[in-house]
């Protein structure tokens, strides 16, 4: 088993210095001026130039990022060029919100998706399993950036239910953390959702067939038994491994959604980065959500391995 | 997967046809998009108004017997908008998962098929790309690129590329431990021949699958990037572009987001189903 | 079992938060300031959040006239070379330290040779301060420069507390320290920015509120929903189009002012590539595409009337306007004549213009208007970073572009204008013009100045290197129980005498 994550660790350190190595090519390649950006409406020649100079961004790019690689081993990840904040420390301000948004839509999508999948199998090819693909399907295919704004629309502005936009710290006010999260939540819980469900369908009814359930159901178990006790804990394994791989694309993934909803979030960071140019930013945030993403592959793929009692054998 | 690799049978392509024929989840997905790939066509003659045409006095109406859908915010047929729209959506979808497929099944096949160092590389590389955020890479390709619904199809393209490199990949490590494949590198043929003639056919219909679906992914993203003022140049229409336009006039013209929500809604929803149809009628399984 | 706790504990804090005081005020920004330090910012929504936490020496009225603040009065010297300025007494900066002429001083000089500020070029024309008393500095200048006092009143004119300066340093912003009624709390990028009253500030009578956070929202449809809801209790800036909403609405309030920019069209006539464009060599092809605007329409369509045509740098209600050149109207048979004239039949023309949709919309009614003059425009929405670049490096053949506006003239045509301006992106080079604008700095007679400024808009209007549509007026929208609130042209939020009604 150590061997196995050691292994799997190894591998992911030349795929996060190729990523270091996209990012840092890719945003040099941006054309627009960062400096220029940053100045708006103050373009002075002489102060621009100074300003580049000590950004040190006259020099080659293979120096600027051998600075960068050389900084960030050491923890040090940069200044935004916008705020003056070290990116760490707007990492460390924005990753609390991008993880309660992470958990609560996938508290949405499990509270939706598992049963609706469960029922599903249970009922296949019968008129309860063609009703909840067809909703599967629907939730699979609505642009979550319009189902954002329709909401905004429907449940803020014609109803005033829920706040429209913004990020309450829950430690600061509990509910109406949650109050400002529900509404995003939902609208990524969606897409999610039906993932989970049609993964949850395949899964179960894949073990509804199999030889030990239909001994279960010939023993005269009563099917809720036969079906939560036996079946369902044989069809969670890929799910919770499904599970894991959605949570890391969920802390990379919430880019309009925290946009449409203006949630300070890893998301936003990004996005509003690329558009102001704030290299430093760009680079750290990435590189954040690309280490976030692969460690939760390689959990998935643990997860796989020890619940998996043909496979831990093996490690 | 392994399973839909299998070498079809002769005349496969005749027995999927004829079993997406009597699958309704296919016919369903084909009814959907063929009306929306017709009306796209037939955009330049139908007899409905420019969608140039502006009209400074009647701005953001209200859907009348004139104008069915409303007006924009310059007075312009909305209805028009959308049809002539629907050309820039479905040849987003389309051409960006032309460009993945060109780019991404000749390496995947590269990755599979030899192995080693090259197998390598590619697969290194194609995990750094899946590392970086889908959104967050088509964004920057976007805005490398400039504006425009090229520029946008170029970049959802080269953002989808990994995954087709890593699904092709895997299929053609399963067909090459196939006896024919063996049998082939036996009697003699060259590498080129046997990727040609005995790999490549036989990973095609995964990949069809994936690209059906993937084109739906593409549709949304193309809108995602027209709705952060990435994609199509005005004042040529795209639904996307519009609803980032009507965003601003939620309270005073609704009607004018929802429709383009719901053109974009359908159009992806056709793919997935047809998408779903055909893994059906490839997959043996589901015989 | 902790969760149930936590979630009670939480919901105690939170009647307690709910229960605040009606003395809060939370303020919706468009957009997310930069770093908070007077020498280095540069966003103009910065300057919204210094008006209420850093006091400038100089303030303007709602006539833009200059009036005191941190400076009781001032005076040039008759060669227009020595400027002196008496300073209020008795005022605190918000770490207890004294104001006087030595801060005064400090921070001048921190503006001018401190390696990151970026006030270097707006006090450019200031040989050296002196402290010539404990409340009185003076300034002497290279050359006559009668915009200093514009100068004064933003960003560079902001005295900052020196110990707190010294000790930060260039890091000043992440705790910037000055003389304003409402001192720093903290800061979330694109979160929040909290301020406090600060008790011992010099006209804390005027202040009625404990607490200010302003809360950026870049979406204007998002930014009038919080209002709506009660969340927001002032709105910077609501989009034209929802001013009618806002009015009708009984539980909000309603104010506009016009602005001091503009909105231009920018044709390249010297600027690297771009510049070989037939616009950009004929001013007749230029004069019939500013003929072939219907200013008007634009107001209305876009704006919903909420803007001033116009075609000079200021607005129509600048006493600046020279009178004797209005606003032409659409005249589209005399700008073919001109197309003609100038040896066209049809002219194909690229018009760079930032992605944003309202910016989008007008421009598809000049392209639509152009047309009829006999102008090919093919629009190409292009990301606001990439603009400035492709602006300022001359890859552009027209560029559509806004100017915030400054309230002394020469803030909006002496860097646009002049051979050397910084922000003369379409190198427009005219001795004549050179001339006019650089006696019209010097001069500190209004009358004087006018004479030249009307001048230069003759030469403006015949060459046009840049084509004026007008200004926007700024809207806001907020609770209407809040008393007091009058924007000024400015656009800066002063709190000074507004209060909220339980």
């Amino acid at each position: 088993m150590h061997i196995f994550i050691a292994k799997r660790l190894l591998i992911a350190i030349p795929t996060l210095i190729l990523v270091s190595i996209f990012v840092f090519t890719l945003q040099k390649l941006l054309p627009g001026d960062p400096v220029l950006a940053l100045a708006g409406e103050e373009r002075d020649p002489a102060t621009l130039d100074a300003i580049r100079a000590q950004l040190h961004l006259n020099d080659p790019i293979v120096v600027q990022y051998g600075r960068w690689i050389w900084a960030a081993l050491q923890g040090d990840l940069g200044m935004s060029l916008r705020t003056n904040t070290p990116v760490t420390q707007l990492i460390a301000q924005k990753l609390p919100v991008t993880i309660q948004l992470a958990v609560m839509s996938m508290i949405v999508a499990v509270l939706c998706g598992i049963p609706g999948g469960i029922y599903a199998a249970v009922h296949k090819r019968r008129k309860g399993d063609y009703i909840v693909n067809i909703l599967a399907l629907s939730a699979l295919s609505i642009p979550n950036f319009w189902l954002g704004i329709m909401m905004i629309l429907l449940v803020s502005v014609n109803l005033g239910w829920l706040p429209a936009s913004g990020y309450v710290s829950p430690v600061e006010n509990f509910w109406l953390s949650m109050k400002t999260m529900l509404m995003p939540a939902l609208v990524l819980g969606t897409g999610l959702s039906a993932t989970l469900l049609r993964h949850t369908r395949s899964s179960m009814s894949g073990v509804l067939k199999s030889d030990y359930i239909r001994t279960a159901r010939a023993k005269g178990l009563r099917p809720r038994e036969v079906i939560l006790g036996h079946a369902f804990r044989n069809a969670i394994l890929p799910i919770i491994t499904l599970m894991a791989l959605l949570f890391g694309e969920l802390l990379a993934g919430a880019v309009l959604t925290e946009q449409i909803f203006t949630i300070p979030g890893f998301g936003k960071l990004t996005v509003d980065a690329v558009f102001t140019r704030d290299y430093a930013v760009v680079q750290g945030v990435v590189m954040c959500t690309a280490v976030a993403f692969i460690a939760m592959n390689l959990v998935a793929d643990v997860l796989y391995a020890f619940l998996n009692p043909r496979l831990r054998a093996k490690l | 997967m392994s399973d839909t690799s299998a070498a079809l049978p002769p005349r496969a392509s005749s027995r999927v046809l004829r079993s997406l024929r009597h699958n309704p989840s296919a016919i369903a997905g084909a009814a959907i998009i063929l009306p929306i790939v017709i009306l796209a066509l037939l955009a330049p003659v139908l007899p409905i108004p420019s969608p140039d045409a502006t009209s400074w006095t009647a701005i953001r109406k209200a859907p009348s017997a004139l104008h069915w859908l409303g007006t924009d915010e310059l007075g312009r047929d909305i209805l028009s908008r959308m049809i002539w729209g629907a050309r820039a959506s479905l040849l987003a979808g389309v051409v960006s998962i032309a460009i993945a497929l060109v780019t991404g099944v000749p390496l995947g096949i590269l990755a599979g098929y030899f192995g080693g160092w090259v197998d390598m590389v590619i697969s290194r590389v194609t995990e750094a790309l899946l590392a970086l955020p889908f959104l967050i890479m088509a964004i920057a390709l976007a805005a490398f690129l400039g504006p425009s619904l090229t520029n946008a199809m170029i970049a959802i393209g080269l953002s989808a590329m990994p995954v087709m490199i890593r699904l092709t990949r895997g299929q053609v490590m399963a067909v090459k431990a196939e006896d024919y494949v063996e049998g082939a590198r036996a009697i003699g043929l060259n590498h080129l021949e046997i990727m040609s003639r005995y790999v490549f056919p036989n990973i095609v219909p995964p990949i069809i699958v994936q690209a059906t679906l993937t084109i739906a992914t593409a549709i949304i993203a193309e809108a995602s990037l027209s709705f952060l003022g990435l994609g199509q140049q005005a004042p040529a229409p795209s639904w996307g572009a519009m609803l980032n336009t009507a965003k601003n006039f939620l309270t005073q013209a609704p009607t004018y987001a929802l429709f383009p929500g719901v053109a974009i809604f359908l159009t992806v929803v056709g793919f997935n189903l047809l998408g779903d149809g055909l893994r059906d009628a490839l997959d043996p399984r589901e015989q | 079992m902790n969760f149930k706790m936590l979630a009670s504990t939480a919901l105690v804090a939170g009647l307690l938060a709910g229960g605040a005081q009606a003395a809060d005020l939370k303020i919706a920004l468009q957009d997310d300031p930069d770093v908070l330090d007077p020498a280095q910012s540069r966003s103009f929504v910065g300057r919204i959040v210094y008006a209420a936490m850093c006091d400038a020496l100089v303030d303007i009225d709602a006539d833009v006239n200059f009036v005191p603040k941190l400076a009781t009065d001032w005076k040039f010297s008759d060669d227009g070379l020595k400027l002196v300025m008496n300073l209020r007494q008795g005022v605190k900066f918000q770490d207890g330290e004294d104001f006087n002429a030595d801060a005064v001083v400090y921070t001048i000089n921190r503006n001018m040779t401190m390696k990151e500020s970026r006030r270097k070029s707006d006090l450019a024309s200031v040989e050296k301060i002196e402290k010539t008393g404990d409340y009185q500095v003076t300034f002497t200048l290279k050359q006559p420069d009668a915009s200093l006092v514009a100068q004064l009143y933003d960003r560079a004119g902001m005295i900052v507390a020196p110990k707190a300066a010294e000790a930060e340093g260039a890091n000043f912003g992440a705790h910037p320290v000055c003389a304003g009624p409402f001192k720093f709390v903290e800061r979330v990028p694109q979160d929040r920015i909290v301020l406090e009253k600060f008790d011992g500030y010099w006209n804390a009578k005027d202040i009625h509120f404990d607490k200010v956070t302003y809360l950026p929202i870049p979406d204007t449809t998002v930014r009038l929903a919080n209002l709506q809801s009660g969340d927001v209790d002032l709105v910077d800036r609501i989009a034209s189009t929802d001013a009618d909403t806002v009015k009708a609405n009984p539980k909000l309030g309603y104010a506009e002012v016009a602005g001091l920019g503009n909105m231009g069209i920018y044709f390249n006539l010297a600027n690297g590539t771009g510049a070989k464009n037939p616009m950009g060599e004929n001013k007749l092809l230029r004069q019939a595409f500013s003929l072939s605007i219907d200013r008007d329409a634009i107001d209305e369509v876009v704006f919903n009337g909420a803007a001033l045509p116009g075609n000079q740098p200021w607005p129509p209600t600048s006493v600046w306007y020279d009178k004797t050149h209005p606003v032409p109207p659409r005249d589209i048979d005399k700008a073919r004549a001109l197309v003609k004239e100038a040896g066209f039949d049809r002219v194909k023309v690229t018009i760079k213009h930032a992605n944003n949709p309202v910016v989008t919309q007008a421009m598809q009614m000049i392209q639509a208007m152009a047309a009829e003059a006999g102008f090919d425009v093919t629009l190409q929405s292009t990301e606001f970073a990439t603009l400035l670049d492709d602006q300022s490096s001359g890859n552009f053949e027209v560029s559509r572009s806004d100017w915030s506006g400054r309230p002394d003239p020469d803030g909006n045509v002496y860097q646009f204008f002049t051979t050397k301006g910084g922000l003369n992106d379409p190198k427009y080079s005219n001795p004549e013009v050179d001339r006019l604008l650089n006696e019209a700095r010097a001069s500190t007679d209004p009358a004087v100045r006018k004479a030249k400024y009307d001048a230069f808009v003759g030469h403006l209007l015949e060459d046009n290197p840049i084509v004026y549509l007008g200004t926007q007026k700024y809207l806001y929208g907020f609770t209407a129980k809040l008393n007091g609130f009058k924007p000024l042209p400015d656009a800066m939020i002063r709190l000074q005498g507004v209060s909220k009604a339980d």
